[in-house]
């Protein structure tokens, strides 16, 4: 079966006064059909470029210098601006961060459920019915009524579930979720989460999930891909990659996230150091300077190192030690 | 009872609900909302209490009503066997208690340079700050952060950096306790520890007491000594935190304790996962607020408000809270 | 805030329409200093064999209907302009900027009050409110100024208003508040630097508007006195002569469009980069 989506290669440079920043450089990631993708990575990494540039919604100073994204086979890049429309929506659909603003605060919901659902010729009793009932599978009370509501009348937990709604009522292709539980609450996150486990194995949709809350990846994914400064620095299984890290990046992440620590600790450990200045990278590994195994080797870039089928890093010392 | 720095009694919060014509129509009681709903504790001198909660639970407001910067509409608060329900002189308290703010960047002033931020407590209360620019350094590498940062203004700076200028200015004049809102927000897994490291390590020298308030239930273990759980403006329950974490006996504690995601994919955890969210503080239910959402609620949970014992060091507010000591 | 300025400065000179509108800005303050030795002739020298003259070698931008040199008359009417501004931006600006803080800071009926008075100015028709304003004082310098005080300090009052019930809640005010600032600290130390960027923007707007507004009048005929050489007083010669000559007209206006010009550009420019730094968070 084709993969969902596959991204190769991808390099994404922004002019800046400061001259071309190189926000995402020679990113490679695939997500198979049907399954949950995690993205990894702190401010900086590239996150919030990766989204836009699959999306073909990035700002103007922004440029693809090159690359590829396929999604099902199908080139997104310098694709017709009327394809990419026709994808939008409908096979590739997100959910962002803010409840607060990705919805239209003087739209009702009923209004932008039915705007959602602009391609389809049937009649609007039609389109009102389908709103309602996604509104109900995703836990909304009293659905029907609240499709005459607007934005801030409803809670952000459930403002996060309308987007939901209306992210996964075309049956997209692939589901985009931008930190969809960043700004909930703890007891919140887990509703949504499980939502979302369970619409996807309704759907069988594909859902490229991002975020920095490695807890969440490592409970809702199947295969994660972790990025550091622009570059993906490692992916595979969430199994394998929570459990032997190939890229020490990846290690000192897992490490520093005070979760995993079930006893109280003098020290917590941090990452030393700062982001590169990414409108002059360094050459060869781009972790280098944080790295504290980094040698002479790593001033060449590592590529992509293979560790287990499926399961690749971004390190010289990738495959050393591993059981 | 050994020395409690500060002391809540029964103190209550209340918001304008309605403005204008709508207040003048409306009932007294529909007229304010409650975002403190009578909280009691006290904190020891040289602890860290950390106050976790969810959004609409009052913590930052608890937080703000401490220092001043909300009236109290009922309730007292000793700061040191200082009354500051009853109209102290602010400046002075404030010289001993400093308050840390959850938007790193957004709590500094725009147009001041790092300098100007670190030196402030000084200008206002009008100490003697010596030579000037050595004592900037101090406070500066006290906190983590070199000399090249003097003359750099907030939007120059990084989360993680701001943080650090935030508490480099929050200790400049020695207080004797700190106010901590949500310290890690906004930062980095990777630079997170960095400034918690920062703020033990500050306790451990100077004896601060600090609280802390979050809702990042991962860093509690390792900066707090006690925990105190609110829910709706009350406190459901508190204890010290190994025994709040491991064995909470309130219903909400534990669906709290449980909901959140650990980074080991082989963890399966029961999970608790409450029905419905919390609700708007001009709806509170009736009995236990909790009732609602309570996986072991009962029939009388509706009908009876259940108590905190104030004082102790280990309290649930619940009719049938799990754990019970044998 | 020298540092702020420093930068700034730097920042504005990379912008080429900042840069146009610096030198127009220069310009013009510069013929005002030096208006007596830029002029080629004595601005009120009357010369009738040369009158209604087209521009020439002699006379730069022609005669008038006394003949006397259009280009020295502009020249000493870009004084009385940059008076004019100069004066009644300041005095408006001060009493908006104390009412809109007033506003700002005070309890929620002063608010509704000052920003119904605010309003209701804004709301006269500037022409109406010079004409009566004209009809009761003695017409000169003083009674425009009074005029444009009148008709512009609302403006700054609102703008000022909003930035102050913004910042009054921002988190950088509360942490200085929790830190024992006393208010006069807040309001001088923290708020109003804060205030000052869209009240510069906002000046630099309505400088070239307050010009056109002494302009209106004197040529209405309730600005300045007759005989003076005002960019308005010029303005209504050359409509009364048209006839004879359109280069008075054509003149007269030059210098107001460049004017407005100048300054629209620099305020856009002051706005440009103003905003993307107030938001730029990393």
């Amino acid at each position: 079966m084709t993969d969902t989506l596959n991204v190769a290669g991808l390099t994404v440079h922004y002019q800046t006064r400061e001259g071309a920043l190189q926000a995402l450089r020679e990113v490679a990631l695939n997500v198979p059909a049907g399954q949950i993708v995690g993205i990894v990575g702190e401010s900086g990494c590239g996150k919030s470029t990766l989204i836009n540039a699959l999306l073909q919604l990035m700002p103007e100073n922004a440029r693809i210098a090159a690359g590829s994204i396929r999604l099902q086979a199908e080139e997104l890049v310098r694709a017709p601006p009327r394809r990419l429309r026709d994808l939008r929506g409908r096979d590739i659909a997100v959910v962002f961060q803010d409840p607060m603003t990705s919805l239209n605060p003087v739209l009702t919901i009923g209004r932008q459920m039915l705007d959602v659902q602009y391609r389809d010729r049937r009649p609007r009793a039609a389109k009102l019915a389908l709103a309602a009932a996604m509104l109900g599978r995703v836990g909304l009370p009293d659905p029907v009524a609240k499709l005459g509501a607007y934005p801030h009348e409803l809670s952000g937990g459930q403002r996060q579930r309308v987007a939901i709604a209306m992210a996964v009522m075309m049956r997209p292709k692939l589901l985009i979720a931008d930190e969809p539980t960043t700004a909930l609450d703890a007891t919140l996150e887990v509703q949504i989460i499980e939502l979302l486990r369970e619409l996807q194995q309704e759907i069988g949709c594909a859902i490229l999930f991002i975020s920095h809350h490695l807890g969440v990846i490592a409970e809702l994914c199947d295969r994660v891909v972790v990025m550091y400064a622009g570059e993906a620095v490692e992916e595979g299984p969430v199994h394998d990659v929570f459990l032997s890290p190939g890229h020490p990046y990846t290690a000192r992440l897992i490490e520093c996230d005070p979760g995993r620590m079930k006893t109280r600790v003098a020290q917590l450990p941090a990452i030393p150091g700062n982001l590169p200045d990414l409108t002059d990278p360094p050459p060869g590994c781009i972790f280098r300077a944080r790295c504290d195994s980094a040698t002479e080797r790593c001033a060449s870039h590592p590529g992509h190192v293979a560790l287990a089928p499926g399961h690749w890093a971004a390190c010289h010392f990738a495959a050393k030690d591993r059981a | 009872m050994s020395d409690s720095i500060l002391k809540l009694r029964d103190v209550v919060v209340e918001f304008p609900a309605l403005h204008g014509l709508k207040a003048l129509l409306a009932r007294p009681r529909q007229r304010r909302i409650r975002a403190i709903d009578g909280i009691s504790l006290e904190v020891r001198r040289g602890e860290t209490l950390a106050i976790v909660g969810e959004s609409g639970s009052g913590k930052t407001t608890l937080a703000r009503a401490i220092n001043g910067l909300l009236p109290l509409a009922g309730g007292e608060i000793w700061f040191d066997r200082q009354p500051l329900h009853r109209q102290p002189d602010w400046r002075a308290v404030r010289r001993q208690m400093a308050m840390m703010f959850q938007d790193p960047v957004g709590s500094l002033s725009p147009r001041k340079t790092v300098r100007d931020l670190v030196l402030e407590p000084f200008a206002i209360h009008r100490q003697p700050v010596g030579e000037a620019r050595q004592t900037a350094i101090r406070l500066l590498e006290s906190a983590g952060l070199g000399a090249d940062f003097l003359h750099r203004y907030p939007h120059q700076l990084s989360g993680g950096q701001a943080r650090r200028v935030g508490v480099a200015r929050a200790l400049a004049l020695n207080p004797a306790l700190v106010l901590a809102d949500e310290p890690t927000a906004g930062l980095d897994v990777s630079v997170q520890g960095e400034i918690l490291n920062l703020l033990n390590r500050i306790k451990a020298e100077h004896g601060l007491t600090t609280v802390i308030i979050t809702h990042n239930l991962n860093i509690l273990r390792h900066v707090a000594d006690r925990i105190a759980v609110m829910y709706l403006g009350r406190i459901v329950e508190i204890g010290p935190v190994e025994q709040i974490m491991e064995t909470p006996r309130h219903p909400y504690t534990a669906a709290l304790m449980s909901a959140n995601p650990e980074p080991d994919p082989t963890s399966r955890r029961d999970r608790i996962i409450l029905s419905g969210e919390t609700p708007a503080l001009t709806a509170r239910p009736s009995g236990c607020e909790f009732h609602p959402r309570c996986p072991v609620a009962r029939p009388d949970c509706a009908a009876r408000i259940p108590v905190l014992e104030t004082g102790a060091t280990r309290a649930v507010s619940c009719h049938y809270p799990t754990y019970e000591d044998a | 805030m020298s540092q702020f300025r420093h930068s700034l400065a730097g920042r504005l000179l990379a912008d080429p329409f900042a840069v146009l509108a610096l030198l127009i800005i220069a310009g013009l303050v510069l013929i005002a200093a030096f208006a007596d030795v830029v002029s080629p002739h004595d601005h009120a020298a009357m010369n009738l064999a040369d009158r209604f003259a087209p521009p020439s070698a002699t006379y730069w931008l022609g005669t008038d209907n006394l003949g006397r040199d259009t280009f020295s008359r502009l020249a000493q009417g870009s004084r009385i302009a940059l008076y004019v501004a100069l004066t009644a931006v300041s005095i408006s600006g001060l009493i908006g900027l104390v009412l809109g803080m007033i506003a700002g800071f005070g309890p929620r009926w002063l608010d509704n009050a000052l920003l119904f008075f605010f309003d209701t100015l804004r709301a006269y028709p500037t022409i109406i409110l010079a004409l009566a304003l004209a009809a009761l004082m003695p017409r000169g310098l003083g009674t425009v100024i009074v005029v444009v005080v009148i008709t512009s300090f609302s403006e700054y009052g609102r703008v000022v208003r909003t930035q102050t019930l913004s910042l009054k809640n921002a988190e950088f005010i509360l942490a200085e508040r929790a830190m024992g600032a006393s208010f006069l600290r807040i309001v001088f130390h923290h708020v109003l630097p804060n205030v000052l960027g869209p009240f510069f923007i906002l000046a630099a707007m309505n400088l070239p508007v307050v010009i056109t507004i002494e302009a209106g009048m004197s040529f209405l005929g309730i600005g300045v006195p007759p005989g003076t050489p005002s960019w308005g007083a010029t303005l209504k010669d050359g409509f009364d002569y048209i006839r004879s000559t359109p280069w008075i007209i054509l003149a007269g206006g030059l210098p107001l469009i460049l004017v407005t010009l100048g300054f629209t550009f620099l305020g856009e420019a002051l706005r440009d980069q103003l905003d993307p730094k107030l938001r730029k968070s990393r």
